[in-house]
């Protein structure tokens, strides 16, 4: 699906530009583009190195596994193919607690994180698991209990009231949560695991 | 109340993790530092093994912004918002935003300085930003460091979502403002 959505997003580019004459700026959308994607990418080190070092220590102390304990209720209703015991079910915990909170430097490193243990726990390597496209789902939802970054763009525009979007943000993205979750869920028959043909016509590293 | 509870964890969850985590550690009589050390030398590799995606996806949104194909799916759109009475001012935002972050950041800094911080639309734009995250960034950061290349539903099931936010921030807001 990423092979049609990438070709589409470019090929529309093209066809648009030509109407538009605006080739120009397709180029230089194209390689400014290029240039950010390095720099979020190099700009994430630091913070990704503290992170994984902080979790890597959690881990070894038992924490991670026990986060998955103690909300065991949560990862056997969403996650019922991972073991509670198992660090990914900790890590998304943690993951979607930094999100909430607006801590969003340190949920990367913790989504990552969770995404590698559940590659762990998946046979086909390039294929998406049914939960690391549930986890997906929750995580592009967003959720947040307080949109700071909003808060400050209508304080600094000379609201009145600033914080009277927090409530409405925790309804909209509570909402768009249980939909992409419940998509998910009720999507993974139709997206068949096995039976996916491979992108390229190669055969898994891991069904070799 | 619960603001202001919400705000002190914000603000202190992050140093009290840093402490209270290696902490543990050190009751479990763990070599703190060397698991550290041990877990950070990761960072990198994950940042490189990330880019390849990123500048996929990134250039490939840029190509499409910049060609002012945006406008034309806007304004194709148009008869079907007028009809269930979606804000046509927020249609871009909300197609920006599963996007470009900063992209749709802009758009909405604009929408809320033109309408008016405390107007419904303003509120509204900026309670769509927030219920929502830049989809395709997500997807390519978290399946790109893992090399996942078949995402099977998961790109159905995040727009789903962010639809659903989307449709949810404007009635929520035209019912409270």
């Amino acid at each position: 699906m990423l092979n049609y959505i990438w070709f589409g997003l470019m090929a529309i580019a093209l066809i648009v530009a030509a109407f538009n004459g605006t080739a120009g700026a397709v180029t230089k959308g194209a390689v400014d583009s290029a240039k950010t994607a390095v720099e979020i990418a190099l700009g994430l080190v630091g913070i990704m190195a503290l992170w994984l070092g902080i979790m890597r220590v959690a881990e070894k102390a038992g924490l991670i596994s026990l986060l998955g304990r103690l909300l065991r209720p949560f990862g056997r209703l969403l996650f019922p193919e991972i073991p509670p015991e198992h660090p990914a079910i900790g890590a998304m915990i943690l993951n979607i607690a930094a999100n909430m909170l607006g801590l969003s430097n340190a949920a990367t490193p913790f989504g990552i994180k969770a995404m590698e243990e559940l590659q762990e726990l998946n046979p086909q390597k390039e294929t998406a698991s049914n939960a690391m496209v549930t986890f997906m789902a929750l995580n592009t939802a967003g959720i947040q209990f307080i949109p700071a970054t909003m808060i400050a763009v209508l304080a600094a525009s000379g609201s009145k009231n600033p914080t009277a979007i927090i409530s409405t943000t925790i309804l909209a993205t509570s909402c768009g949560a249980v939909a992409a979750v419940t998509t998910a869920k009720l999507l993974q028959r139709f997206f068949p695991y096995e039976e996916t043909p491979p992108v390229d016509g190669t055969p898994d590293e891991a069904t070799k | 109340m619960i603001r202001a509870a919400l705000n002190a964890i914000s603000l202190w969850a992050i140093p009290v993790l840093l402490v209270g985590i290696p902490l543990v550690g050190m009751i479990r009589k763990l070599k703190v530092y060397d698991v550290f050390i041990e877990g950070a030398k990761e960072g990198f590799q994950v940042a490189l093994r990330i880019i390849p995606f990123l500048v996929g996806i990134l250039v490939a949104i840029g190509m499409f912004r910049a060609s002012g194909a945006m406008d034309i799916l806007t304004n194709a759109l148009r008869p079907l918002t007028t009809a269930t009475g979606f804000p046509a001012d927020l249609v871009p935002l909300a197609i920006l935003r599963t996007l470009s972050g900063s992209g749709s950041l802009a758009f909405t800094t604009d929408l809320v300085k033109r309408f008016g911080p405390d107007s419904v639309l303003g509120r509204t734009a900026a309670t769509m930003y927030g219920s929502s995250e830049t989809t395709f960034y997500v997807l390519a950061v978290y399946f790109g460091s893992i090399g996942v290349k078949r995402t099977r539903h998961a790109i159905p099931a995040a727009l789903t979502g962010d639809l659903v936010a989307a449709i949810a921030a404007v009635a929520v807001c035209s019912w409270m403002f």
